[in-house]
């Protein structure tokens, strides 16, 4: 059949139009071989550039189409609907990258004209060679798997199994809420943390459609979009789930009368037994042991009270860790962030002097059910009069993290707020911006500096230790471009956020795909935030970069909405990138079959050639690149489609 | 060699990595040579030796093949290695053919990286500059 092309060049607005001379390139593509139309339309992707397509298909009966516009990543899809629409297998479309490939990187108007011929010229080139691609479609299991019971996680696994969707949500803490659960009051509303959480955390507890699984972690997920299988690992609490009732007397009895051990929960700023719960309202109300502090695992001799005023005997030593596999259809990661370690910036003195505390330590103190009650005091129990709260610290800072972190503005507001309220001391707040960028946040931030809170423009030099066991705060005021000192009694870091250490481990096994800070990488900034790369895998919260509550709980019910839509949808397009064996050619060399990653080729002995189970195949096309015989072709990656676009970027 | 030569380079990108990398060089206005010429595949593990021959054969004056990084960045596992073995053996055949094996670059470059992907971009091509053209022969006949 004679090839007949369709060529389509995207003015993108001016994102195209601006560098490259759509006419001049339209005209060019109009003498490619087999090209029968070639048009130019302000924005392609939109209804009428779409129409545009459809009816030509028909009118001059064209059987490829090359659409010169943005990426494949973004407009792919869309364009392959469009040629199904008129009647064209979707695969029989190539897409050429002028916006993002030519005209956004290139700084000179006809070069990126000369350029966007080329690349054009290539994918001309290139579709010639394209076959119809036939496609599979799988049944979607409808169960979630959420990473991270944070206020993401939670919000988003409560989203899902109200519309009946049965949710494993995996926590790798003892017990769920993540960072919210540490904070007091919540800015700008005042309202307090636990309570707009804690309703939130036992509805997770009761909801028939959660499985909750603490103090374990996802080992791997192996399958495809519809289809992962999960392996989950439950580390042993000591404590049984199934029997303990929640009545916390092992604790009462332990054998430590006193809390000594550093409470992971509080911060460092308060101390727990070897056997724990991180606050008395936490979910799952069932204790954890923590083998390195426990005198039973360090000795072996324990007396073992805890066991003994346990009223069900739900304490037991022998506990192993557990592995655990489900079937879920869709993935969403919600495993939030870690605080700047205020301690790798040493001109605050954290860690050196006393009295120095991060905001999330602070969060602490102020919570009524954290180490102190509540109660602010020094380390000499008096109650502070002058606070300073040092803003940006490891954040807007090119030796730690450019980033803005974007909350701590209005944690310290909130912060200044409630120490004023709270024991009247006087608060200076040190600030490079204040960015109170929300609803309500610039209300706020005015009703702080009225209520008599002091701020400095000033960039912090060094923090020292002055007489009375105060501190000495070395600064530059900005505004009055002088290097100034203030003596106080108390000093908050407003540490920024940062991705887990592990993030680089987390990323591999949930298989997504991280920028270079960390921070997890959604498909498209603007249109798929809540998407990633990932078919399938989802992101919500600050995991994808830092975002106070509303935006993560936005983010979270936005990420429960795509799973549910993938699930609702019910099935998923196989992968269109697999190979196909040429019985013919194949010589039953078997090198196919070395190189596959995922077992998809098989060797039949009886007709002594490979042969491909397709359903496994992931299409990454190393076997085409190895097989001697060229028996093996990838679909809409066969060696002539790549020669020829090799061909066409280079030469007429 | 001649002032005004212009190197054509062909860049051969993993959808899954680099691709996203020169993407994301795109939406943050990067600007880099229009030298260059990207093609995809899904992974350089993908990549035959014969692509890089063709692209020479064709006129190119540079080639470069970039990936995930190793050892574990790869959407399949280990489609980077499979491309390295081969990129080590082809690099000492194009010297054997007197193809400079500068010619050949091979870098891995992140979703993330695309000010990596400007730096090795900008630099590859002013080094095929100072080499000058490849002047390899074309043959005629088509794919």
């Amino acid at each position: 059949m004679e090839t007949r092309i369709g060529v389509y060049i995207c003015h993108c607005g001016t994102n195209i139009a601006g560098k490259v001379n759509v006419d001049e390139v339209r005209e060019y593509a109009s003498h490619l071989k087999n090209v029968v139309v070639a048009r130019n339309y302000m924005f392609m992707c939109s209804e009428p550039g779409q129409e545009m397509i459809i009816k030509d298909i028909k009118e001059y009966g064209l059987n490829r189409i090359v659409v010169a516009a943005c990426t494949e990543t973004l407009h792919g899809h869309t364009f392959r609907e469009v040629a199904k629409k008129g009647g064209l297998n979707p695969y029989l479309v190539q897409m050429v990258s002028i916006r993002e490939f030519d005209s956004w990187v290139t700084e000179d108007k006809v070069e990126a004209t000369e350029k966007a011929k080329s690349l054009i010229r290539a994918g001309v080139y290139r579709v010639n060679y394209h076959t119809p691609v036939e496609t599979t479609t799988y049944p979607v299991d409808s169960n979630v798997l959420i990473v991270g019971a944070g206020i993401a996680g939670i919000t988003a696994a409560l989203v899902l199994a109200d519309a009946g969707k049965h949710v494993y949500l995996v926590e790798r803490q003892g017990f769920i809420g993540g960072n919210m659960a540490k904070f007091d009051k919540t800015f700008p509303t005042l309202d307090c943390a636990s309570c707009i959480l804690t309703p939130k955390m036992s509805a997770v507890k009761n909801n028939p459609n959660i499985t909750l699984f603490t103090y374990s972690e996802v080992e791997k997920i192996d399958g495809f979009v519809g289809n992962f299988d999960v392996t989950i690992r439950k580390k042993p609490r000591y404590v049984r789930e199934d029997l303990c009732i929640g009545c916390l007397s092992c604790i009462e009895n332990c054998v430590y009368k006193e809390p000594r051990f550093m409470s992971e929960f509080d911060e460092g700023i308060g101390k727990r037994k070897p056997v724990y719960v991180s606050f008395p309202q936490a979910i799952p109300l069932v204790p954890v042991i923590d083998p390195e502090t426990c005198i039973q695992f360090r000795t072996g001799k324990c007396v073992q009270t805890c066991l003994k005023g346990c009223p069900t005997k739900a304490i037991d030593f022998s506990m192993k860790e557990e592995i655990v596999k489900v079937k879920v259809g869709a993935v969403i990661a919600a495993t939030g962030f870690k605080v700047f370690d205020a301690t790798r910036d040493t001109k605050y003195g954290f860690g050196r002097y006393p009295n120095i505390y991060t905001t999330i330590q602070m969060e602490r103190m102020l919570n009524s059910a954290g180490p102190t009650g509540g109660e602010i005091r020094l380390q000499d129990g008096s109650i502070p009069k002058e606070v300073a709260i040092i803003n940006c610290v490891g954040s807007r800072n090119e030796n730690f993290n450019a980033y803005c972190s974007r909350v701590c503005c209005m944690i310290g507001l909130k912060h200044a707020h409630m120490l004023r309220d709270s024991i009247g001391a006087n608060v200076t707040i040190f600030y490079t911006d204040i960015r109170a960028n929300g609803k309500g946040y610039e209300e706020f931030y005015r009703k702080v500096m009225l209520e008599g809170v002091n701020f400095v423009r000033g960039e912090v030099a060094s923090i020292i230790p002055s007489e009375n066991n105060r501190l000495t705060i070395v600064f530059e005021d900005t505004l009055l471009s002088r290097v100034r000192k203030k003596d106080v009694d108390m000093v908050i870091l407003n540490v920024g956020l940062e991705p887990h250490d592990d993030w680089e481990d987390v990323r591999k096994v949930l298989n997504l795909t991280c920028t270079k800070e960390g921070w997890l990488m959604e498909k498209h900034p603007k249109l798929a935030p809540v998407t990633s790369l990932s078919d399938g895998r989802f992101i919500a919260g600050a995991a994808q970069f830092p975002k106070d509550i509303p935006d993560t709980v936005a983010q979270a019910e936005a990420a429960a909405a795509e799973a549910m839509s993938l699930i609702d949808r019910g099935f998923v397009e196989s992968e269109p990138n697999v190979i196909r064996i040429d019985e013919e050619r194949c010589s039953g060399c078997r090198m196919c079959i070395s190189v596959c990653p995922f077992s998809a080729i098989t060797y039949n002995e009886e007709k002594n050639i490979a042969e491909v189970n397709t359903g496994l195949c992931k299409g990454c096309g190393a076997c085409a690149a190895v097989c001697p015989s060229k028996a093996i072709s990838q679909n809409n990656f066969t060696d002539e489609e790549l020669y020829a676009e090799i061909m066409g970027v280079l030469r007429e | 060699m001649s002032e005004n030569f212009e190197p054509k380079i062909v860049a051969i990108f993993c959808y899954w990595c680099t691709s996203q990398a020169a993407e994301l060089a795109g939406t943050s206005r990067m600007t880099y040579p229009p030298n260059v010429r990207i093609v995809k595949t899904m992974c350089t593990g993908r990549v035959d030796p014969q692509f890089i021959l063709w692209a020479f054969r064709n006129g190119a004056d540079g080639v470069i093949v970039s990936g995930c990084h190793p050892p574990n960045d790869c959407h399949y596992e280990d489609g980077n290695f499979k491309w390295f073995r081969k990129y080590v053996l082809l690099s000492r055949t194009l010297e054997q053919a007197g193809i400079d094996p500068k010619r050949l670059r091979q870098e891995w470059i992140s979703a993330s990286e695309a000010d990596k992907l400007k730096k090795v971009l900008t630099e590859f091509t002013e080094e095929i500059r100072q080499l000058g053209p490849l002047n390899h022969t074309i043959r005629e006949g088509g794919v």
